[in-house]
């Protein structure tokens, strides 16, 4: 079920104030984040976003496509190496 | 002959039936569709004046994503998922269920027909 709209989009709020006062300058760092629930809002377009995975940041850059989306959505926790003895299609 | 919507040709069939034959349609929005036009839904195609024909195809036309435009819109959202390398995108490439299904066993409608492994050990006593 979809996040009531009374509510708005779920943003970490100090995710939130970080996005923002980095938007307004002119530098640019990688934010390191474990709020993989919060939401990309518009402000987050054309930053880096390093999103914990479980075991480490990885570094996501936001387009404007993401926006809508969860952090989390970006950064995979588990990794499938495929099965033993399957030697073709070697994935990332 | 009845052509709505470029290709489909459902007759004998009552009109509420014959338009979910197109793609894009379902019993819902063929009812819809046929209250618009003023016809009755358990009126067979064939039976179908030619103006009654002309109004649905114009209101399909107008209010309606159909058929080739809806095919390549999912096929745009589905691209988009990839492009963007979200989970679902990336469930999508290979292949997977997207929303969290088990995939220990089922889940064959994403992954096909069965492949056997070749060599796979019975199991022992």
């Amino acid at each position: 079920m979809s996040r009531s709209l009374r509510k708005g989009p779920y943003i970490h709020y100090k995710l939130e104030k970080k996005v923002i006062a980095m938007a307004g300058s002119s530098k640019k760092t990688v934010i390191k984040t474990w709020s993989r629930a919060s939401m990309i809002s518009p402000d987050f377009v054309g930053q880096t976003i390093a999103v914990h995975n479980g075991n480490k940041f990885i570094p996501v850059y936001i387009t404007e496509n993401m926006v809508g989306h969860k952090l989390g959505e970006f950064a995979p926790t588990r990794i499938f190496r495929g099965h033993a003895g399957k030697k073709d299609k070697a994935k990332k | 002959m009845a052509r709505i919507a470029g290709i489909d040709i459902p007759r004998k069939k009552r009109g509420e039936v014959a338009l979910t034959y197109i793609f894009g349609v379902g019993q819902s929005t063929a009812r819809n569709i046929l209250t618009q036009a003023g016809v009755d839904p358990n009126l067979k195609v064939e039976e179908w004046t030619d103006e009654q024909i002309t109004s649905v195809r114009q209101i399909i036309s107008d209010h309606f994503k159909v058929e080739g435009a809806l095919r390549s819109e999912v096929q745009m959202n589905i691209k988009r998922l990839m492009d963007i390398g979200s989970y679902r995108g990336i469930r999508h490439r290979i292949g997977l269920p997207l929303r969290g299904q088990k995939t220990k066993n089922n889940a064959r409608t994403r992954k096909g027909k069965k492949k056997t492994v070749a060599n796979k050990k019975k199991a022992t006593k």
